[in-house]
């Protein structure tokens, strides 16, 4: 390290200290913890700056921030695994001395072999860490594969296959409430709001148009010309919107943590707004 | 005063992007760091000078409200905070509009948790804005937190057909068999509705796919931006209503303080979000056509070499 980055990590500790202060003696006279309080929203907002900080360029306190977050992050997925799916889940069904040790009701129960073929297979999956037994880590990987595609694909096939197809067969002509009575009576009620008859009726012929262009692009058996390749090129619009839509909908989002970052900032750490 | 704070910083922002399209004409380009300091400016402004706008519920949304406001007093809601501090800017704010009318209609609330980060936030719901709003209410008796379970759709796989069996107790170790709410819920099957606030997996689309298909269960969810568009082909037939990002969360509070006016003085984060919102969107289109313009004007500048 030089001597400008010394001084630069200098200011910022120093900067840190200044605001835990002037942050602890603001909380004093309402949090009996205040010191730590204090220490607390200093070190979320210098972490959130230093996360922000990428955005002018690549520097070591955005490095400081980013392996902190992995690292906490990972310890607490780990924490987390163990404490509720071994000690919570497990371990109370096996152990009634266990179950003491780490302070959790026993539930006790006749022996059952299902609740030690996971154990058994938790202990296979750490053989990874063995170059020797490492192959016997396939065996729970293989099982854990296995069920979740069987789990999933009865899942999937019955509401993303069956109930989406299904979905799609609207009435183009409309429906209860909605019923078709003529184009006389149609136009004669014409009601232009968003639950409206029109409205309805769009959204039928939209979502009927869509999806049967949108599976028109994706049909490569035949060459994509003349009305085939008109609707073709529908199914492309279609696509192309889809996608605009849900990049909207990601800009929101993440417009939105962005608002919940400055409102930190501007509420707790610098208390700008109430 | 207020006034003069929001329009300097509005005055700076639309000056900026004049002289940028100036300079996208004439064929400069914009450094990127000159886009991030605009969209901070447009988020910061309405923060410190809040800019409110109107909102209406939009059909996908009032179907979720509607359904909760016509559901008979005292049924049995079942709601699940599945997400983490990351994501609890955008739904949290869904997730305490949906607990307020919930409560307010004097529904029953089974609140649990698939994602060990949720009950921190949940937590935070019943502290800051269940006990404030509806001291009255007991725990136990008018709501119940069950906590969390790990085991992602193995949990949801379970409670479809027996709830007890995954979650015996409730978060302070009391057996639910002496909890009244549980005396008619023996499964997801027997919640008059289960409402899912979150983004990740597992969130409502696990719920959908397990849950709600398998035991024709009615689902509202509650969905961070990012996840919404997947989540729309389900409605209305397999969700009946869906907040999408804060959006969703604006409309939902707008139209329960229309219909509950004594939430009138609530806090109100995702109608307060939306002018952040539309000040950061108006800049971002208008860098859209910035950009656009910067392109062109390159490509005939090649074109004329």
């Amino acid at each position: 390290m030089n001597r400008s980055t010394y001084i630069v990590v200098g200011v910022v500790v120093v900067l840190f200290l200044i605001s835990w202060i002037l942050k602890a003696v603001s909380l004093s006279g309402e949090d009996d913890g205040y010191i730590l309080r204090g220490f607390l929203i200093t070190m979320s907002a210098f972490l959130t700056l230093a996360i922000f900080s990428f955005l002018y360029r690549d520097n070591p306190f955005y490095k400081f921030a980013e392996h902190l977050f992995v690292g906490v992050s990972a310890a607490f997925w780990m924490t987390q695994g163990f404490w509720s799916t071994i000690v919570g889940n497990l371990i109370p069904r096996l152990s009634a001395g266990l179950s003491g040790f780490f302070m959790v009701p026993h539930q006790p129960s006749p022996w059952n072999i299902s609740y030690w073929i996971p154990v058994i297979l938790g202990i296979l999956l750490l053989m990874r860490l063995s170059a020797k037994y490492g192959w016997l880590s396939r065996w729970p990987l293989a099982l854990i594969v296995g069920t979740t595609a069987g789990l999933n694909f009865v899942r999937y096939l019955r509401s993303d296959f069956i109930v989406q197809v299904s979905s799609t067969f609207v009435p183009l002509l409309g429906r209860e409430p909605h019923q078709w009575q003529g184009a006389g009576a149609f136009v004669s009620q014409l009601d232009l709001s968003a639950t409206g008859q029109l409205a309805a009726l769009l959204t039928n012929w939209v979502i009927f148009v869509g999806v049967f262009c949108g599976i028109v692009y994706f049909f490569f058996s035949k060459e994509h010309t003349g009305v085939f390749g008109r609707a073709s090129r529908v199914g492309i619009w279609v696509l192309m919107i889809t996608f605009g839509a849900s990049f909207g909908y990601t800009v929101m989002g993440r417009i939105s943590l962005l608002v919940g970052r400055v409102t930190f900032l501007f509420r707790d750490w610098l208390e700008l707004i109430s | 005063m207020p006034n003069v704070g929001v329009l300097v910083p509005l005055v700076a922002i639309f000056g900026g992007l004049i002289w940028l399209l100036v300079r996208a004409i004439r064929g400069r380009e914009v450094e990127r760091r000159v886009i991030f300091m605009f969209i901070f400016v447009a988020v910061a402004t309405p923060i410190l000078f809040p800019i409110t706008f109107q909102e209406h519920a939009t059909p996908v949304v009032k179907n979720l409200f509607d359904r909760i406001e016509n559901l008979p007093s005292g049924s049995t809601i079942l709601m699940s905070f599945d997400f983490d501090p990351a994501m609890a800017p955008e739904v949290q704010p869904m997730a305490n509009a949906l607990s307020r009318h919930c409560l307010a209609r004097e529904h029953k609330i089974v609140f649990m948790c698939l994602w060990a980060t949720g009950q921190s936030l949940l937590n935070t719901t019943l502290e800051y804005v269940i006990r404030p709003d509806f001291p009255h209410l007991v725990d136990g008796v008018d709501f119940v937190n069950v906590g969390y379970k790990a085991g992602n759709e193995g949990v949801l796989n379970v409670i479809v057909s027996d709830f007890k069996k995954m979650f015996p107790t409730d978060v302070n170790g009391v057996p639910l068999d002496g909890v009244e709410i549980f005396d008619k819920v023996g499964s997801c099957k027997d919640f008059d509705l289960i409402l899912t606030v979150g983004g990740g997996r597992p969130g409502p689309k696990e719920w959908v796919l397990f849950v709600g298909d398998p035991a024709d269960v009615p689902i509202g969810a509650g969905v961070a931006a990012v996840v919404a568009p997947q989540l729309y082909p389900y409605y209305p037939r397999q969700v009946i209503g869906i907040l999408g990002g804060i959006k969703g969360a604006a409309e939902y509070e707008s139209e329960l303080v229309k219909t509950h006016p004594r939430f009138e003085n609530m806090e109100k984060p995702g109608l307060r979000m939306m002018g952040p919102q539309t000040l950061a969107h108006v800049v971002i289109l208008a860098f859209i056509v910035i950009g656009n313009i910067a392109f062109f004007r390159g490509r005939r500048g090649k074109k004329t070499e």
